[in-house]
């Protein structure tokens, strides 16, 4: 008897820690196909990282998990997308909300002409919250978790286009944690950064990884063997292999995989 | 030739050209100063116009011109900017939006000519309304609205794709990303757009001679939409035209530089207030 409890408990853990689940997705922009019957469980608490070659479909991946994909005209999406075993696509979802729980972080750094202070305040504040003593807190507690705060708290009412390339990215960071999403997708959020700044976001995302499930999508071998968990090997809008990066990064099964992996590929 | 020689020439056309525009804008603003600057005095800015004898002013035709132009852009300002906005942010590519694109054009290439008579037989007979500033007013939005929804649409346009995708991943509704990031953010340039139209409209004088008429109302200041209303732009023409009064050419003169100077400060006091306008919206609150 005990061991049965004990192992529905296991099953359930296990049920928990997958927090999205990507079923049979396939994405058409017009009748161009990008993505082909995709099948991906994204871990609770995981860093997953999406590799492949430009074109490989792994940003339009990413984009289909909080349905920012629905921007482009023509896209056709099919397959099902679980965030905790709901369907995103079902008909009658509500996308503004499922995108206050999946949040995005963009390739170029894009925050808001506004100042430091408002552009983190900005999701609390078109999510209802008047309170000022509640949004400076809130103001605060983002820019802490970026790694932010102590650059910036001099000059929270300056405007945000002046901070450097790597604090802008940070902000944007800043900027969605402030919302309290649930899973935090990543389009190559260092593409357009500098090393240093680079690695200062690296060590972000292992501090993030304990309060948020992180999607990220690279260019950067060394950074997803760096920063994740799970490996996700995209090639012409397949998903070729995915598993624990270690193992992908030393035990590749698929042939594929090991030629992206060491530079064999075109 | 060799390509030093081409970048050097290419150079010289280009500035060449940016001096002819700059020639002629001074010349035009010398000439007109250099006559018209003298007869502005407090007498005649703010006086009264005369038939018959010398030494009248524009005090009317100067109140006029202001409120037609308010008017005119409140008809013309919602409609406009709406139209804008649902061709930036809204419109998909169709058989509608290609329709709009199309009646936009159409207004915009119409004389103004043409929509002065239309609204003297529209407003002015039609609707019964007779020559006076609202006639006047509604007339001249039908010029400025083709302009506002361009200018307007443009200027969203300008913006760039990733404030929206920043605001829309945040969870905001469509109406709280137009609202709070790409309208503040295109403010400026929709303000420079409602100056050109602003001095388009300042300076336009077919299409209010048969709508607004060429007479003001015995009283001054006259809020009264409903009496004729003869802005600086018509008087400048009706005074060179058709007055009898002896001091025409003077009064033409200073008509003009007060003119100019009128296009000036309206934009400057559009201008500047938009600018803190646009920092409260950015950085609005919180403090």
């Amino acid at each position: 008897m005990g061991r049965l409890v004990a192992e529905r408990l296991t099953a359930a853990e296990e049920a928990i820690r997958i927090k999205m689940e990507v079923q049979g997705l396939s994405v058409h922009y017009g009748n161009t196909p990008a993505l082909s019957n995709v099948n991906l469980a994204v871990k609770a608490n995981h860093v997953t990282a999406l590799i492949g070659p430009s074109g490989c479909g792994k940003t339009t991946f990413l984009r289909t998990l909080n349905r920012m994909n629905d921007l482009i005209e023509g896209v056709r999406v099919t397959g099902r997308v679980l965030l905790d075993g709901e369907d995103i696509y079902r008909p009658g979802t509500d996308v503004v909300a499922l995108r206050k729980r999946v949040g995005m972080v963009f390739q170029r750094p894009n925050p808001f002409p506004m100042s430091i202070y408002d552009n983190v305040a900005f999701g609390p504040r078109i999510h209802g919250l008047r309170d000022r003593r509640r949004l400076n807190e809130i103001v605060e507690k983002a820019l802490r978790d970026a790694a932010l705060w102590d650059e910036v708290k001099d000059r929270l009412r300056s405007s945000a286009l002046g901070l450097s390339g790597g604090q802008q990215q940070r902000l944007c960071i800043a900027r969605l944690l402030a919302v309290e999403p649930e899973v935090v997708l990543m389009d190559e959020p260092t593409s357009a950064l500098d090393p240093i700044s680079m690695l200062k976001i690296e060590e972000l995302i292992q501090d993030l990884k304990a309060t948020y499930t992180i999607v990220i999508v690279t260019h950067n071998m060394q950074q997803a063997a760096r920063v994740s968990d799970s490996t996700a090997f995209f090639l012409s809008g397949e998903l070729v292999e995915y598993g624990p990066t270690d193992v992908i990064f030393t035990r590749p099964r698929d042939r594929r995989t090991e030629d992206y992996i060491t530079g064999r590929f075109g | 030739m060799n390509k030093y020689l081409a970048d050097r020439l290419a150079t010289a056309c280009f500035w060449a050209a940016a001096a002819v525009i700059t020639g002629i804008l001074l010349f035009f603003l010398t000439h007109i100063f250099w006559r018209g600057a003298p007869v502005l005095s407090l007498a005649f800015v703010l006086g009264t116009p005369r038939e018959m004898t010398a030494g009248g002013g524009v005090g009317p035709q100067l109140f006029n011109t202001f409120y037609i132009l308010v008017l005119s852009l409140l008809f013309s300002l919602p409609i406009g900017v709406g139209a804008g906005i649902y061709l930036a942010e809204y419109a998909r590519p169709g058989p509608l939006t290609n329709l709009i694109r199309l009646s936009t054009e159409c207004l915009a290439s119409v004389p103004s000519i043409v929509l002065g008579l239309f609204g003297a037989v529209v407003f002015v007979w039609y609707l019964g309304l007779g020559f006076c500033i609202l006639a006047g007013a509604a007339a001249l939005a039908l010029l400025n609205l083709p302009v506002l929804v361009r200018v307007t649409e443009e200027a969203l346009r300008a913006i760039p794709v990733s404030y929206r995708e920043a605001s829309l991943a945040l969870g905001a509704t469509k109406w709280q990303t137009i609202r709070r990031v790409v309208l503040p953010s295109a403010l400026l340039g929709m303000v420079t757009g409602v100056s050109l139209v602003a001095g388009r409209a300042l300076g336009e004088s077919a299409i209010l001679i048969y709508t607004a008429g060429l007479s003001v109302s015995r009283y001054f200041p006259d809020f009264d939409p409903f009496v004729a209303g003869e802005t600086l732009a018509v008087h400048l023409w009706y005074v060179n035209a058709q007055s009898l009064v002896p001091d025409a050419t003077r009064i033409a003169d200073g008509s003009a530089a007060l003119l100019v100077l009128v296009v000036l400060v309206f934009n400057l006091c559009i201008g500047i207030p938009s600018r803190i306008l646009q920092r409260r919206l950015l950085g609005g609150g919180g403090k």
